[in-house]
């Protein structure tokens, strides 16, 4: 009953880098990334789509992790919260997360900052109720939101240039 | 009068220590650590609700290439009646092992039965089903009211509470206390009403599952990794339940993703160590999501009746409150707080207070976010607010003429302190939300809450760097900021930048014993411990500057970061980078074991609206208001204010554990049991408000448990204010308002 675990080799670009790894054909994007690559950034808080902790950009396309195959990825680039800031620099999401206190255990936090940055990256000047309704996919059990919800959107502001 | 009366750091609000790793994903959490070599375990589970084990075969799963052991609830130790920890939080061991794994009865659905481990997860949950279980399989009872009547299936035929003569029922625990002379002062009474209110079982829905790696050697010693409310709970806790010497464990605690009270005792832990000992190699362990809400400790659904008399004039002179709670399989202890706590926001003399608690097959039910206090609330204040509207009382005036305040006793008997909640309600009649008009189609609720905020034991250790930072180990897991909380309070006593305080959390061998993260203590408790080692640091710099001018310690000053006497200083950067030649390095401990309490209070004022359509009820206005005594890092305690007052939102409007005839819970996952999410909610609007601790150097109370206790019963009145229909049983869901609705 223990058949050999046949192995796919996959050549992805993560965080920018051509990135080779092998994975089982039934494993998923989640799992591969914090297992075989050490990108232990993406959380996995339920493995079903619903929580949104794992989420991460494939190909600009905001996904849940754990809903995705690994060997799906093939040829695509996928970006985790580990390559979302510039060196030392911070996207300013995370920067705006960190003076709002935006966070509190930071579980969910990788997974709002892949989702914020998505969303203004679609929009740039959403509503707070757009800001909302997008980041509805990504649960967090301990700020109620409020911070989440002002550092996003005050990191709008500073995208678009305005002054806080 | 506090020792401290002005402030340079505290109240302000710099960016956490530990923030960068956290949005840059860096930090490290529960399964995000991998040992070299390490196996990986697996639960197997059972599929019944009541049973009696009758045979586990793991032969099959043993023969299994790749699998190197296999251990069932034999190998965990036999338990007696010994209690592990103590006061309110303790538990007998009796009710510990079973949650970790069941020997030889299972009590509920999914209880762990046996683990293997393998070299891959694949491998560890095909051998998983390799173990073969026999079962005689038992009715299974869910509802705390069949499971007291005369013909239910008994959960122990051992067990009977205090007062009760033996023979066996599903009764846990039964608690009943008076003060004065109630049925006298109801016969006094010019109004009186009872009521019948419900809060349902639910789960404090931590995102981050529960997960751990486990290392033995051959020395016998045992290290584990683990997410935890309290490392130092999780070494004794383990130590109780494998046996193995409690010297011989080290835990470090990871990053933690979430506990709320959930995370205060073990599940994997002990099978990891014991599987890594039967092994010899290292064995990681992560809770599947389902088996998170299945297997592990609920908060307690609970009935609550409530009795309440009053005078014409608004004077509440008699409570009588009845609450029956479930604990789940086992004794989670869940009735003595309601019974003690219960009428602890009003002035009263005469009232009695009774709490019981009822087997079932169900997980045991455990902590979470102020213990037990939201159940019994939503009954009483929501009892006071109808109370108030039969006199013709506006809610938060009736409060004010009957609210506790310095001097007052509670059911418990001591007087309380300084307390801040008269200040909180004048905060609520004056604030801007309350004196809006309510929008049409809406409604409106005020509740207010309470907890206890106990101390208990804690230690910071201080280590004076060389170049003027400074390294601060506690043993406090830091679940919501709590390492900006310490390095703000350490900056504030040295007088050094909060940017060269650099805190830690230690293991178990690196730092002083320290109780778990819990009952909103840490910074209470745990802040002091760390302002006693910075004061220490402050008098020994003091006195080798003394030393170094040739004067009397006494009659050198600290300020500004630096020891002053005439015009002659010494810098905390000068006397650190000279320790070795001054008397040594610097480095300060300090223990505590704080006994006193630091009562917390808030109110909080609810719009809501409900769609009479669809039964959907949005939120429209919130604003809460607490007593922080004084808040370190206002950030922090606004999140805990804002993140309280969600998670009662989610448990009066939607969260409910859903259980079928067979006992088996039919909503197991974060799509069926649904938290708030973001678009569900508006800003929650936080005031805090300070009326210091006398006990406490800078004034601290606790603020995390408090702001759960007032949003079920605040919502509950906006939806009967927005309908005109009175719902006393929660959650306030959809269908349950679309079918009230539909018969009036």
């Amino acid at each position: 009953m223990n058949k050999p675990l046949n192995k796919m080799a996959v050549q992805a670009t993560i965080n920018g880098e051509s990135t080779a790894f092998l994975c089982s054909p039934g494993q998923v994007l989640a799992e591969v990334l914090r297992d075989e690559l050490e990108l232990i950034g993406t959380k996995i808080g339920c493995n079903t789509g619903d929580c949104g902790a794992c989420s991460v950009l494939v190909d600009d396309r905001l996904v849940c992790s754990c809903l995705v195959l690994a060997a799906e990825v093939e040829g695509k680039s996928v970006q985790t919260v580990e390559g979302v800031a510039n060196g030392g620099e911070l996207h300013p999401v995370q920067q705006k997360l960190l003076e709002h206190g935006g966070l509190q255990c930071g579980i969910c936090t990788p997974g709002v900052v892949i989702a914020a940055k998505a969303l203004l990256e679609h929009n740039p000047d959403p509503t707070e109720e757009q800001a909302r309704y997008w980041l509805a996919g990504n649960l967090c059990r301990c700020t109620g939101y409020d911070k989440i919800i002002r550092a996003v959107l005050d990191a709008a502001k500073t995208m678009r240039g305005e002054a806080a | 009068m506090n020792a401290y009366q002005e402030f340079r750091m505290i109240g302000s609000r710099p960016v956490r220590p530990d923030g960068l790793d956290k949005v840059t994903g860096r930090a490290r959490y529960g399964a995000d650590l991998n040992m070299q070599g390490q196996l990986y375990g697996h639960v197997v589970r059972s599929p019944h609700a009541h049973a009696v084990i009758r045979s586990i075969d793991c032969s099959k799963a043993l023969a299994m290439e790749g699998v190197l052991a296999v251990m069932t609830g034999q190998d965990l130790v036999e338990p007696g009646n010994q209690m592990l920890g103590s006061g309110e939080g303790a538990m007998a061991l009796k009710d510990v092992v079973p949650m970790v794994m069941s020997q030889g009865k299972v009590l509920f659905h999914s209880q762990a039965v046996a683990a293997v481990a393998a070299t891959s997860p694949e491998l560890a949950a095909q051998a998983a089903q390799a173990v073969e279980v026999v079962y005689d399989v038992l009715p299974a009872v869910t509802d705390v009211h069949k499971a007291l009547a005369a013909d239910a299936p008994i959960l122990h035929d051992d067990r009977f509470p205090d007062g009760y003569p033996e023979e066996p029922t599903n009764l846990a625990t039964h608690i009943s206390l008076t003060v004065g002379d109630p049925d006298a002062a109801f016969e006094k009474a010019e109004v009186v009403i009872e009521q019948n209110y419900s809060v349902p079982m639910c789960h404090q829905g931590y995102i981050e599952p529960h997960a751990c790696v486990a290392r033995a050697d051959a020395a016998g010693r045992v290290e584990l990794w683990c997410c935890t409310q309290g490392h130092f709970t999780v070494r004794h806790y383990t130590s109780a339940v494998t046996g193995i010497d409690l010297g011989k464990i080290k835990v470090t605690a990871s990053e933690i993703g979430g506990g709320f009270g959930g995370k205060t005792t073990v599940y994997l832990e002990p099978l990891a160590v014991i599987l890594a000992q039967k092994s010899g190699r290292p064995v990681k362990m992560v809770m599947d999501r389902g088996d998170v809400f299945r297997a592990t400790g609920p908060a307690p659904g609970a009935e609550t009746k409530v009795k309440l008399g009053a005078t014409r004039d608004g004077k509440l002179i008699a409570a009588d409150v009845e609450c029956l709670m479930d604990s789940g399989a086992y004794n989670g202890n869940p009735a003595g707080i309601p019974a003690f706590m219960a009428t602890a926001c009003y002035k009263l003399t005469d009232a009695r207070s009774t709490g019981r608690s009822v087997y079932t097959n169900k997980p045991k039910i455990h902590a979470y976010r102020a213990p037990s206090i939201p159940q019994v609330t939503l009954g009483f204040e929501l009892a006071i607010t109808e109370l108030a509207a039969e006199l013709g009382m506006d809610p938060i005036e009736f409060r004010l003429l009957n609210a506790v305040e310095e001097g007052d006793a509670n059911m418990m008997g001591a007087p309380y302190n300084r307390i801040g909640l008269r200040e909180c309600l004048e905060v609520a009649r004056n604030h801007a939300h309350y004196k809006s008009a309510v929008a049409e189609g809406a409604g409106r609720g005020v509740a207010m809450g309470y907890w206890i905020n106990a101390g208990m034991q804690s230690s910071a250790t201080l280590n004076v760097i060389a170049d003027g930072h400074v390294a601060i180990l506690t043993g406090s897991p830091d679940i919501g900021g709590s390492r900006a909380s310490m390095a703000l309070m350490a900056s504030e006593v040295l007088g050094i930048p909060f940017e060269h305080i650099h805190p830690k959390v230690a293991a178990t061998d690196a730092v002083g014993h320290t109780d778990l993260t819990g009952g909103s203590r840490t910074t209470l408790a745990t802040g002091q411990a760390v302002i006693q080692a910075a004061e220490q640091c402050v008098a020994e710099m003091c006195r080798r500057a003394a030393a170094e001018w040739d004067v009397e310690a006494g009659v050198v000053t600290w300020s500004q970061g630096a020891a002053h006497y005439g015009d002659q200083s010494l810098t905390f950067e000068e006397l650190a980078s000279r320790a070795g030649a001054m008397g040594g390095p610097l480095t300060f401990s300090s223990s505590l074991t704080s006994t006193s309490t630091a009562p917390g209070f808030g109110v909080h004022i609810c719009d809501a609206e409900v769609d009479k359509e669809t039964g959907r009820t949005t939120i429209t206005r919130y604003t809460a208001i607490q007593d922080a005594g004084k808040a370190i890092h206002p950030d922090y305690v606004e999140g805990q204010m804002q993140g309280g007052a969600v998670q009662g939102i989610g448990w009066a409007l939607n969260e409910e554990y859903l259980y079928n005839a067979d006992g088996v819970l039919e909503n197991p996952g974060f799509l069926d049991y649904r938290i708030p999410v973001a678009s569900d909610l508006p800003f929650i609007d936080a005031v805090i408000v300070e009326v210091p601790n006398p006990l406490h150097p800078f004034g601290v109370k606790g603020v995390g448990e408090v702001p759960i206790v007032p949003p079920m019963p605040a919502i509950a009145e906006a939806v009967y204010q927005s309908t005109g229909v009175r719902f006393r049983d929660l959650p306030l869901n959809p269908p349950k308002i679309v079918a009230a609705l539909a018969s009036n």
